[in-house]
């Protein structure tokens, strides 16, 4: 990332999300009673300033690719706010989130199914511009065009349907769908698990360029530790509907103190044969966000539990400056 | 689908234009041998309708007594075959009130064929409407729907169909209502099914993420990319529904004398199965071919356009 130019407005958060809640319901019996909630997002607080890129990362099923739709609204909140641009999203009338949603867009993770199969690309590309009733039309079709190149793709791509381009170029596509709409604020959810390594830098390049290019604010959902940080200014690890670390990329990397995030770092391949390195194998799979574990959720699996891990729920707790970790025990970690 | 089609992608690189959707599953269907069969069968019918007024030597409602010197219910009488050039020939022979078997049973097409798209039509346009709401909707809205779709389904539906031409009265428009009615239940599920998965694909949610309102994306991304089992289950529709059609018929129910209705040609000339069998034969032969071309031609369209149905 072009620092100088993008940090200037450092300390201005763009978005701010306060204590997001998801918790969908399990309906059961004969009058279909809700009788259990799933927990996908657990009360969840961060914040993301203008330009930068924070990375939600964590094990599948742990609620970072939900926080992202949710933060959108494509899927209802249960709870909490979303402060953009000191606007609270959650609140706004139907008319009102229809034009805040030309600022906040979405990148999708699977590029095979989020590109109508029905439609040319150059009329899925131009499909947020018609509902806004941008421009008429030679001028959105211009718009198109100049998008579609930027993304790296030729003008006469704009007639041929999906199933004719590679993974890539429709992710490409994907971009310039969003991109169409000028926003300040991108959601990319895992725009790059679903493609080849080789695709995948350059995909990453492309999003770092229209990141300096546009002044984008970027949210990048993964759980590839290696592309993490490589896009991320700032990380924040999840754990079953909540977030266990947070901190600058480079701290986080080099100094990782959440048991879990340990974990996780240890399990990044380095290409050396010759370096030894004491991996972390976490005991069990994750547990259901249905019946999350009492205390901190990540205690059954935590190799330093402790017994009050089990009843005594960890908030996340700033350790230095703007490094947080959600653990009890934390400063034991940090020699 | 998408990943179906990759699979044809390479065959037609020049003109990309051609390698759209649509035409890449017109060429699917065209490789489908029962699809072909049906489809050219149901063209010829679909012409013999249009052109029944010159392919039918007679008009179909026109009782010939005092005209020809012939008796009722006399056996076919082709030239051709050694048929006395001195009788009036009648390929399929005269039925009971002296009329020409043949040129009933041509322009017994058009009833037919009338019957099946339209109660069909009616059928899948309100069942498609209730279905896509009820499956994007959800809620309560959705159970109150498919719930009463259900109740709809409980009933055999020929006997609901029967039920509800004695309470409107006997006739073929009343007929063709009661089949449509009975028939919704199937498409608003078949159509609820599809928009179910539709809706969850990232498009729609893209959709939505643009600032697209639910009318938008109900009927602009969701319905269209739903329709191809529906399409499936119309084609194979409209073969029950011409079958339910003569059924009804032939029970004096739906389309009454003297209209040329293939049931109601069976029905009236039913007693004399041994004596005349080709007044019942003929028009029973017309019934299977017609209902057997839907159903090839369904069939195909089914493992052209949706595999994953396949047995």
């Amino acid at each position: 990332m072009t620092e100088q130019s993008a940090r200037k407005n450092e300390n201005s958060d763009l978005i701010q999300v306060k204590n997001l809640v998801k918790y969908y319901p399990v309906r059961g019996g004969v009058l279909r009673r809700v009788i259990a909630w799933v927990k996908a997002v657990d009360n969840i607080t961060f914040n993301i300033k203008e330009g930068e890129t924070l990375s939600l990362v964590g094990e599948s099923g742990c609620g970072k690719t939900t926080a992202g739709h949710t933060m959108l609204q494509l899927i209802p909140p249960t709870g909490g706010s979303v402060i953009f641009d000191d606007i609270d999203v959650f609140q706004l009338e139907r008319k009102e989130l229809k034009d805040m949603r030309r600022r906040m867009q979405i990148v999708f993770q699977d590029p095979y199914a989020s590109l109508d199969p029905r439609l040319p690309i150059g009329e899925s590309v131009a499909e947020g511009l018609k509902i806004h009733g941008v421009g008429n039309g030679s001028e959105r079709v211009d718009k198109v065009m100049a998008m579609l190149k930027r993304v790296g793709l030729e003008d006469y791509h704009a007639n041929r349907y999906p199933h004719e381009f590679s993974g890539g170029q429709r992710q490409r596509i994907g971009i310039a769908r969003a991109l169409t709409m000028e926003p300040k604020f991108i959601v990319l959810d895992e725009p790059v698990s679903a493609l080849d390594v080789s695709i995948q830098a350059q995909v990453l390049n492309l999003l770092k360029d229209l990141q300096a290019e546009f002044g984008l604010t970027y949210l990048f959902v993964a759980h590839n530790l290696a592309v993490v940080e490589h896009i991320s200014d700032r990380v924040a690890v999840m754990y079953l509907g909540k977030i266990a670390e947070m901190a600058p990329r480079d701290d986080l990397f080099a100094k990782p103190i959440h048991p879990y995030t340990q974990a996780l770092m240890s399990a990044i391949p380095i290409p050396d044969p010759t370096i030894k390195r004491e991996r972390i194998i976490l005991k069990g799979d994750v547990p259901s966000p249905l019946n999350p574990p009492s205390g901190c959720r990540f205690h059954p699996r935590c190799p330093f539990a402790q017994e009050d891990c089990a009843v005594d729920e960890p908030v996340l707790r700033e350790l230095s400056p703007e490094h947080t970790v959600a653990c009890h025990y934390a400063e034991d970690f940090l020699d | 689908m998408a990943a179906i089609t990759d699979t044809t992608n390479s065959e037609d690189k020049k003109d990309y234009r051609s390698n759209s959707l649509a035409r890449l599953t017109l060429r699917r269907i065209i490789r489908q041998r029962s699809a072909v069969i049906g489809g050219t069968i149901l063209g010829l019918l679909i012409l013999v309708a249009i052109f029944a007024p010159v392919l039918a030597p007679y008009d179909p409602e026109e009782v010939l007594i005092g005209k020809e010197d012939i008796k009722k219910r006399s056996s076919p009488c082709i030239h051709l075959l050694g048929c006395p050039e001195d009788q009036p020939q009648h390929i399929l022979g005269v039925d009971g009130n002296v009329r020409d078997v043949f040129s009933r049973v041509i322009f017994g097409t058009r009833v037919s064929l009338f019957i099946g798209f339209s109660t069909v039509g009616f059928a899948i346009v309100i069942g498609t409407f209730l279905g896509a709401v009820g499956g994007y909707a959800g809620g309560w809205l959705d159970n109150l729907i498919m719930r009463f779709m259900d109740v709809l389904l409980a009933f055999p539906s020929f006997l609901l169909a029967i039920a509800i031409v004695s309470v409107l009265g006997r006739g073929l428009q009343n007929a063709l209502l009661a089949i449509g009615i009975v028939t919704i239940p199937v498409y608003a599920r078949v159509v609820r099914a599809s928009v179910l998965s539709v809706k969850e694909q990232e498009y729609v949610s893209a959709s939505l993420a643009l600032g697209g309102s639910h009318f938008h994306i109900l009927f602009t991304r969701i319905l269209p990319n739903a329709i191809p089992p529906l399409i499936v289950q119309g084609t194979l529709g409209i073969a029950t529904a011409i079958l339910d059609a003569a059924a009804l018929s032939f029970l004096g129910l739906g389309a009454q004398p003297p209209t040329p209705e293939w049931g109601t040609m069976l029905g009236s000339e039913r007693n004399q199965v041994f004596t005349a069998p080709h007044l019942v034969f003929f028009p029973g032969l017309a019934i299977m071919i017609t209902v057997l071309s839907f159903n090839l031609l369904g069939d195909g369209l089914r493992d052209a356009i949706d595999p994953r149905l396949k047995q």
